[in-house]
């Protein structure tokens, strides 16, 4: 759906889905799921619809994920960092018991 | 807990000013900012792109950003990136969250810099993976240098989308049209007001060179276009639009960003209890404010284009003048001398306000889109229909009523995105003018929070 | 249109009575307030409660269990009408003890309370931590849960569909539901009461005041002195997360949409209806005391209602001696009394007459003797 303009001069690894993909420092989470081959999408909690980064700055809340076993962060909010673990929320959050 | 004399909201051109300004008179001065660096969403990331190839993309008025951050950083302001304001109570108390931490700051004044965001305009298909706004677009170009690896739809009215689209062919990029959703007949409507807006010269001029930029690289633009839907199973396919003859047409298309104006942030205004106005030029309520920025909270102000959708230029005048009053009024600045210093900004600002009721004619919003079509979800987080909204309207009637009864509005954006359509349906099955039914009553937190961090707060008193 | 009666209030006290009126066949004419009153039905927890209830009054236990007992049939036959879900269920409700001593203390308030009765079958117990955690399984309790009542008549529903219920079913029934009015005036007279609302008067035999704190000033007007006072309310609402409490507990609860109700405080702070931090952080702290795994919720909405309150907290039924055909409903336990108010007020308010067992509730229990 996006690609980047540049090769990165330098990258981090994050791992979305537990699969390794490169990101630069100083870009988003979201940024970095826009440009995977599968849309990245989350099924809502409310009907399961699918959902991507629609607005990128914090006011939609549809690019609410799972980042290193923390629920519904905004991955527009949040600048990738070495060995961050990306997943998709399901529906409603499971709470840890 | 933290203390300062004044505590800024937002660190874009509004807030960077204000405290650059605030400095000068030797004001302590605190700034948070939910995102990672200075510049505000104009200006997003600006301090490392200004000077790369990134930036010359961007344009000149993007790269001159770096300026104002550069003395941001130097004016010895305290700033505090990633951090996010939930609540504010007289007095002032502000609460944010940073790195899973609640924390309380006093402050004897706020201005708030938190800004715009894009009108949210519902069609059927706008929750797709693969429709953002035009503005999201330019963020991921700003933030890291991506673009569409696909021609892309865009579809709109204002200035952005011809700023994007010719951003996006200075980066190499390929557009398979623009759908201008402007109505037919405002470029006369604008006419009338060419000639307070020629005072502005250079920001006309500029709009002009977009447009021809376009003509010149045959981006195809289909004028006057209405009922736009996106179409898909689990992501954006396809879109299908009408134009003036009311000719239908369905495309295929990968990524469709939209946009239909912005509208000033005003839920930390509303929070406060602060008095707004509906303004019928720009489709949106806006603080009520004086000649300073100052709302009707004494000691709040409203600076940047939360205050009013007036651009960079004028929202930085805007938050020099906050913190101009805000010398007076905190003890560190002799009336007169600073009465005389805030002319000169005082006449920038008449200068980028001039350009506005321009601008506000040429690209005002279809009325069509504020009225959605009955199987439009229009709160993205509780998934309500606009038919659900007009069902429940015949039972209940404030906007406060219909939340209430359908949920709309209830979920983490809090109303971001239903609010105005909301009001603008109970206008129109009320058959009154959207000032007179109001707005949701904003409820704290303004942004959510966790529990455990509510928990961490440091609070000595305790109700329960 | 000549109403038979004119409610003031259409909350969830006058909408249910108005409700029941109008399934009566009674002309009811229902006057609302603004969007932006003080709307003590759109701020509610949303327990149908029974354990706890009536400590200094036992009639108030009564009548909050004969409530209770008809909420099964009232909600099925609102939903009918109205077409909407109240989310009612009755599985029975916890209040947890943090600490031993105070699950002793709970234990010896509910028997006493119990004993007050007389005779009654008991329809709550105290669990343990043990039985507690059978009971829920997908709960991880904080250290400090000792144990927790139950009482095996309480459940919950949502408020708010309630409230649009009740509206739905008086508009469905014929009722007049006006909207945006504020009453100004009510004129008593030989013909019955004169009820000035915006640009308009209306006439009926019958009126009714439930309009929550603002109903003093107008019982005046009929003859009516009824003490009451806000009481502030503060309640936190998380995001929706995946059902892991079945039960309601007087201090949590989960909704149907998966989102956790957490409340409530008193609070004696007159007219403001403001939201506090200080409150969103010792309602946090206590939840998470409760059910430590909440930390990771999001907070995604918290709010203040004002409770209407009466000097002993109990409801004020009422009708005037001075203008028989005034009445007054007055009560901060809307949602477990709209069976009741639906049914045996709207009966008695149609006859004219309260009953006998409703006498205890009259305001005339505020009286204080006069000074010589």
């Amino acid at each position: 759906m996006f690609r980047k303009l540049h090769e990165p001069v330098e990258t981090v690894t994050i791992y979305v889905e537990g699969r390794p993909v490169a990101a630069e420092p100083g870009e988003s989470v979201a940024a970095v799921l826009l440009r995977q081959a599968v849309v990245w999408s989350r099924p809502t909690p409310v009907k399961g619809s699918k959902r991507a980064p629609y607005c990128m700055i914090g006011v939609c809340f549809d690019c609410l994920a799972q980042v290193d076993g923390i629920g519904s962060v905004q991955t527009c909010m949040t600048p990738v960092e070495e060995g961050m673990k990306v997943e998709r929320q399901q529906r409603q959050r499971c709470l840890p018991s | 807990m933290s203390k300062t004399d004044l505590l800024i909201v937002g660190a874009g051109p509004a807030g960077m000013t204000a405290a650059i300004t605030a400095r000068r008179y030797g004001i302590d001065v605190l700034v948070v900012d939910d995102q990672t660096s200075p510049g505000g969403q104009i200006w997003r990331a600006v301090e490392t792109q200004a000077a790369t190839p990134r930036g010359a993309i961007l344009g000149r008025a993007y790269q001159e950003g770096k300026a104002t951050a550069d003395a941001f950083r130097a004016s010895g302001a305290r700033y505090e990136p990633r951090t996010q304001l939930w609540q504010v109570e007289p007095g002032f108390r502000a609460f944010v969250t940073h790195d899973g931490k609640a924390r309380t700051i006093e402050a004897r004044a706020i201005i708030l810099a938190t800004g715009a965001q894009e009108r949210p305009t519902p069609f059927p298909g706008w929750t797709l993976p693969g429709v953002l706004t035009v503005g999201a677009a330019q963020v991921l170009l700003k933030t890291a240098g991506q673009i569409p690896s696909k021609p892309v739809w865009v579809a709109g009215c204002g200035p952005l989308p011809l700023l994007y689209l010719v951003q996006l062919l200075n980066a190499g990029g390929r557009i398979a049209g623009y759908l201008d959703t402007t109505p037919a007949g405002r470029h006369w409507a604008a006419l009338r007001r060419l000639p307070k807006a020629l005072g502005a010269g250079g920001a006309l001029l500029k709009g002009l060179a977009w447009k021809t930029v376009l003509r010149r690289r045959r981006v195809p633009i289909i004028r006057h276009v209405i009922d736009l839907e996106a179409h898909g199973a689990e992501r954006l396919e396809a879109i299908s639009y009408r134009t003036a003859d009311g000719q239908q047409t369905t495309v295929s298309a990968d990524n469709l960003f939209v946009h239909e104006g912005v509208v000033p942030n005003i839920h930390a205004a509303l929070g406060l209890g602060c008095a707004v106005e509906w303004r019928d030029e720009q489709d949106c309520y806006v603080p009520v404010l004086d000649q300073w920025g100052e709302t009707s909270k004494a000691g709040i102000f409203v600076a940047g284009d939360g205050a009013g959708i007036a651009g960079a230029k004028a929202g930085q005048c805007r938050g020099a003048l906050a913190a101009q009053r805000l010398a007076v009024k905190l003890g560190y600045a002799d009336e007169q001398i600073v009465i005389k210093e805030a002319a000169r900004v005082q006449k920038s600002l008449a200068c980028e306000l001039a350009l506005r009721p321009f601008l506000d004619a040429m690209f005002r919003p279809h009325s069509r889109i504020f009225s959605p079509s009955d199987e439009t979800v229009i709160c993205r987080c509780e998934e309500v229909t606009a038919g659900e909204i007009r069902a429940m309207a015949r039972i209940g009637s404030g906007p406060n009523q219909i939340k209430a009864f359908t949920r709309a509005g209830m979920g983490p954006c809090q109303g971001r995105q239903c609010g105005y359509t909301v009001t603008r349906i109970l206008a129109e099955i009320q058959n009154c003018p959207a000032r007179e039914v109001g707005f949701y009553r904003v409820r704290p937190p303004l942004k959510p929070v966790t529990l455990g961090e509510l928990a961490t707060l440091d609070q000595e008193e305790e109700v329960l | 249109m000549h109403p038979e009666i004119i409610v003031i209030g259409a909350g969830t006290v006058g909408a249910a009575i108005a409700y029941g009126l109008a399934r009566r066949q009674c002309r009811v004419l229902v006057l609302d307030g603004d969007d932006r009153d003080h709307r003590a039905a759109r701020a509610n927890f949303g327990l149908v409660w029974l354990q706890g209830k009536g400590q200094n009054m036992p009639a108030y236990q009564q009548l909050s269990r004969r409530s209770v007992d008809m909420w099964s049939d009232f909600a099925a036959e609102l939903t009918d009408l109205a077409k909407l879900d109240l989310h009612y269920e009755q599985n029975g409700g916890l209040a947890f003890c943090l600490g031993e001593d105070a699950f002793e203390k709970r234990r010896s308030d509910l028997q006493r309370l119990h004993n007050q009765l007389g005779g009654a079958e008991a329809d709550w117990r105290m669990l343990d931590r043990a039985e507690l955690t059978r009971l829920l399984p997908k709960v991880r309790l904080g250290p400090d849960v000792a144990g927790a009542s139950f009482g095996q008549r309480d459940g919950h529903a949502n408020p708010l569909q309630l409230l649009a219920a009740l509206h739905a079913g008086i508009l469905r029934l014929g009722g007049d539901l006006r909207r945006n009015v504020a009453v100004r005036q009510i004129v008593p007279g030989e013909a019955g009461f004169t009820v000035a609302f915006g640009n308009e008067t209306v006439c009926a035999p019958r009126v009714l005041i439930a309009a929550g704190l603002g109903s003093q000033a107008l019982a005046q007007q009929v003859g009516l002195e009824i003490p009451l006072r806000p009481q502030r309310g503060q309640i936190l609402v998380t995001e929706r997360v995946e059902p892991f409490l079945p039960l309601p507990t007087s201090g949590l609860r989960q909704t149907r949409e998966g989102t956790v109700m957490i409340g409530a405080t008193h609070e004696e702070t007159g007219f403001d209806s403001s939201a506090t931090a200080v409150a969103a952080a010792d309602l946090s702290r206590r939840t998470l005391r409760i059910v430590p795994g909440l930390a990771e919720a999001k907070l995604v909405r918290q709010w203040a209602g004002l409770r209407i309150m009466t000097p002993d907290g109990c409801p004020v039924y009422a009708q005037s001696q001075t203008h028989p055909g005034a009445f007054a409903a007055l009560c901060h336990s809307g949602v477990t009394l709209a069976a009741l108010h639906s049914t045996v007020l709207a009966d008695a308010i149609l006859a004219g007459q309260l009953p006998d067992t409703l006498d205890i509730f009259h305001q005339g229990r505020f009286d204080v003797p006069k000074a010589a």
